[in-house]
């Protein structure tokens, strides 16, 4: 209990109320983001919320830090160019699965392979419900939805084994009826040095009556009950590809490898956010590149 | 001072080295103290199209294209039956009679190559040998040019080609100094559109740069790239446009002064992103290098058909600046002029370039560091009292800026949903009419502000006038090269060349136009583009419209008789202009 001490309260509570619907999945996200920001004791003006749009994409409004809440689908290119010029901040990305990998799933790959230092939680409710309930990336085949009344006949997509593919070096998964469970797994997708992706099983009340509380519940197992080794690829990718009676939570895959940092290139400088003066070239620098071109 | 210019085409398939060898005699000509202006004719293709360069040089500033050449450099056979037909009275064709004649009636150099030097990769060397030669350009400048770019192969690589150079001076000497240009101890330098942008935004204090390759604006690209880990600007290239400027405008929010460059169909891409950028107030330069369009267009050609599409990007109504800079050495000081702007309105500022302004390099005396300082506008944390408010409303529509890392009492959330003075939004299940309606006020009386810093437009020549053209963007080069040779030919022409594109001088131009004797638009693009924009601000139409929508930029020759006709009062409404030389020939 002595750790807890020394823990600062930290105030993330922002004056907005959430607007989502009573028991939306994402109330659980808000707290597990807070809490998990607390426990690793990060400052709400060091810590950047950045969204697209759909109704999870609303959190940085209602989350007391620097936020910027962007277009569908372009969450990740916002948080790229964050962090790039201000390496110290510390950037969460949140969003849907429409907006993550539906219209925003090309920035997705290629923020895995970069292996950008951002977190990226997805609350995956496996519809779209901001515009009314029509179907999404993750909707399962046969799901009806209004614009899909026979059924969905597409394969949905599998984020874990995509982000494993693509590069990513921590992968995990959550649940908003597990809120506890989740707070730890974000801390650890923040804690972690590179692009960090947390899939949130994060039900939506009113439009995915087949994807509900219930029926996580029934099929959750926690990965670091079952002798995971998430340092073990195949072990990982067998693990994202289980799908049915049971559905696996917790961290599935973490690795190291460098972290995309352009400000090292230039380690002696002011990090792009931070440079100011009146001429952007000194004198000499000015001259050798005006010579360059004689 | 002999003004003549002397234009040297270097012709030959993609790949036998037409760029390189064109820039390398266009150094040693600058560093001459000669004015220099070369204009690239290439194709998509990187090995086997068909590619030349024309060179000019001359004691006078360049600025345009030409369409007749004093020598012919054909690096193959094929280039000498495609160009025999524009020479100059006295024109001197050079070329390697190893595989071809010169044809009749034309004076030639022809140069035995494979007597000449062992390895036939030199003959680019023996031929600016004879160009040097023709010209008067000293051999010891082109000596260390070749030092320069030969200087990390062997010694005998060196000798070799030295060796070369003096050859083909030799087989010149009979017509040494037929074309002979006044050197001096100056030294010009010479730059491109694009790397006067980049250029200028290094100087500006860009400290974000990102883009996706895409012809003609990847120079500015490269020139970032090659210089981004010393001068310490964080130099991106995404997946793609949306992620291009989505990322910048993530940098801008964090601080960091940010720019993009594309062309059309990149822009296009990023036109949402426009609109994000002036919803959140976020400053941001986004640069449109435009081609010949639509769609892929003709990608390595130019035109200036985009401006409709700049001044339309994105969705609802918002503020912004445009500006559309002249001339290479305006791309560097407007560049800056845009950062400021984007700066102290919290808005973007759109730039419009062409293939033709950004891709020619031309000689300049000199560049000033000086003459704009950065100004990164208005900062929260001055007058700490009170809460913060990122979107307070004021009288001038700008609200003073905070950045993440900033204390605790300015933390704010950017909404790309329309908001209140606290960032808030005003959507969805909150519904507040109100509010939206100062917010739009808000921003838009920012414009009022941002019209009184546009820079002025540029009249060229005399205030009275009988007749005057109107032009814009990289326009202003052939429109000064017209009213020279007006002025040289005893006429009365004056040129009104515009470069805020919007907010729009309205007063000024039409001030202008009103009190003009006659008027002819002249635009590289089909429809009149610019001729609509200011009778749209002005109310005034333009009669007669000089357009050129084939690719290529205009050029003073053929461009000159429209000016003569409507001078005589005899230009139609519309003029349309076809390169006279078009490597494909008007059949129909």
């Amino acid at each position: 209990m002595a750790e807890l001490t020394v823990i600062k309260e930290l105030n993330f509570k922002s004056e907005t109320k959430p607007d989502w619907c009573p028991s939306c999945g994402d109330f659980a996200v808000l707290s597990g983001l807070i809490k998990a920001l607390t426990k690793l004791q990060i400052e709400p003006k060091d810590a950047v919320t950045v969204s697209g749009i759909g109704c999870s994409s609303n959190l940085p409004g209602f989350i007391r830090t620097y936020g910027y809440h962007s277009l569908h689908g372009r969450s990740i290119p916002v948080a790229t160019g964050v962090k790039l010029a201000n390496p110290n901040l510390k950037v969460v990305v949140t969003g849907g699965d429409g907006d993550g990998y539906g219209i925003g799933v090309g920035h997705f790959i290629h923020a895995l392979r970069r292996n950008i230092d951002l977190t990226y939680l997805v609350m995956n409710n496996q519809v779209y419900g901001l515009t009314t309930g029509q179907v999404s990336p993750t909707s399962e085949i046969g799901y009806q939805t209004k614009t899909t009344p026979q059924g969905n006949l597409e394969q949905p997509i599998n984020p874990l084994a995509l982000a494993i593919a693509g590069g990513a070096t921590f992968v995990a998964r959550a649940f908003s009826g597990d809120p506890n469970h989740m707070a730890e797994v974000i801390a650890q997708a923040i804690e972690h040095k590179g692009f960090a992706l947390v899939d949130i099983f994060s039900p939506c009340v009113t439009f995915n009556k087949v994807n509900t509380y219930e029926f996580f519940r029934k099929r959750v197992l926690k990965l670091e009950e079952a002798g995971h080794d998430p340092a073990n690829l195949q072990q990982a990718m067998e693990k994202a590809l289980m799908w049915g009676d049971k559905i696996p939570l917790g961290v599935f895959w973490r690795t190291e490898r460098a972290v995309f940092d352009q400000a090292k290139l230039s380690k002696d400088l002011p990090y792009p956010a931070d440079w100011s003066g009146q001429h952007g070239l000194d004198d000499k620098t000015f001259n050798n590149l005006l010579a360059e071109l004689r | 001072m002999n003004s003549k210019i002397v234009d040297i085409w270097i012709a030959g398939a993609a790949g036998d080295g037409v760029q390189s060898t064109s820039e390398m005699l266009a150094k040693i000509a600058a560093r001459c103290g000669l004015h220099v202006y070369i204009y690239n004719s290439y194709q998509s293709a990187i090995r086997g199209g068909y590619v030349y360069a024309q060179i000019r040089i001359s004691a006078k500033k360049i600025r345009t294209p030409s369409d007749r050449w004093d020598i012919l450099v054909a690096l193959n056979t094929d280039s000498i039956e495609r160009h025999k037909g524009w020479v100059k009275k006295e024109g001197v064709l050079i070329f390697n009679c190893d595989r071809a004649k010169a044809p009749g009636g034309l004076t030639g150099i022809g140069i035995p190559i494979s007597e000449v030097v062992s390895n036939p990769l030199m003959q680019n060397t023996v031929f600016l040998g004879a160009a040097c030669a023709l010209t008067g350009l000293p051999l010891e400048k082109f000596e260390k040019a070749i030092l320069e770019v030969f200087g990390k192969k062997s010694q005998e690589v060196k000798d070799a080609n030295l060796k070369a150079a003096k050859e083909g001076a030799g087989r010149a000497k009979s017509l040494a100094g037929r074309f002979k240009l006044p050197v001096s101890d100056k030294s010009h330098i010479l730059i491109t559109g694009n790397q006067a942008l980049a250029f200028g935004a290094a100087e500006g204090g860009v400290r974000f740069y990102s883009a996706y390759p895409m012809t003609p604006a990847s120079g500015v690209l490269h020139w970032m790239a090659d210089h981004a880990a010393k001068l310490g600007i964080c130099v991106m290239q995404a997946e793609d446009e949306i992620s291009v400027i989505n990322m910048a405008i993530g940098a801008s929010f964090a601080g960091a002064r940010s720019m993009v460059a594309t062309s059309g169909g990149g822009f296009a891409l990023m036109t949402e992103a426009v609109g994000l950028a002036a919803m959140t107030e976020t400053p941001l330069v986004a640069i449109n290098v435009c081609r010949a369009g639509p769609s892929t267009g003709v990608p390595t050609k130019t035109e200036q058909g985009d401006l409709w599409q700049v001044l339309g990007a994105g969705q609802g109504d918002y503020p912004k600046a445009v500006i559309a800079p002249l001339d290479v050495e305006d791309c560097f000081y407007m560049v800056q002029h845009s950062l400021n702007l984007a700066d102290r309105y919290q808005i973007p500022v759109l730039m419009i370039s062409d293939l033709l302004l950004s891709e020619h390099n031309e000689t300049l005396e000199a560049l000033d560091p000086k003459r704009i300082k950065i100004d990164r506008g208005e900062w929260a944390g001055t007058n700490g009292a009170g809460q913060f408010l990122r979107y307070l409303y004021t009288p001038g529509g700008v609200s003073p800026r905070a950045k993440p890392g900033m204390p605790d009492q300015y933390i704010f959330t950017a909404a790309s949903d329309d908001h209140r003075e606290s960032g808030t939004l005003i959507s969805d299940v909150d519904t507040d009419p109100v509010e939206r309606k100062k917010m739009m006020e808000k921003r838009m009386r920012k414009m009022e502000g941002i019209l009184k810093e546009m820079p002025p437009n540029v009249l060229i020549g005399e205030p009275k006038a009988d007749l005057t053209l109107v032009g814009w963007g990289s326009g202003c080069g052939i429109l000064t090269e017209l009213v020279a040779r007006a002025k040289e030919e005893g006429k009365k022409v004056n040129a009104l060349a515009i470069r805020s594109v919007w907010p729009f001088l309205s007063k000024e131009v039409a001030g202008v136009l009103t009190k003009a004797k006659g008027v002819m638009m002249i635009e590289n693009n089909f429809t009149g583009q610019m001729a609509k924009l200011i009778r749209q601000e002005t109310g005034f139409e333009i009669p007669h419209l000089c357009l050129k929508y084939d690719g290529e930029p205009f050029y003073l020759e053929s461009t000159w008789p429209m000016v003569q006709k409507a001078l005589k009062g005899k230009a139609q409404a519309r003029e349309v202009i076809l390169t006279p030389y078009g490597l494909a020939e008007d059949k129909g």
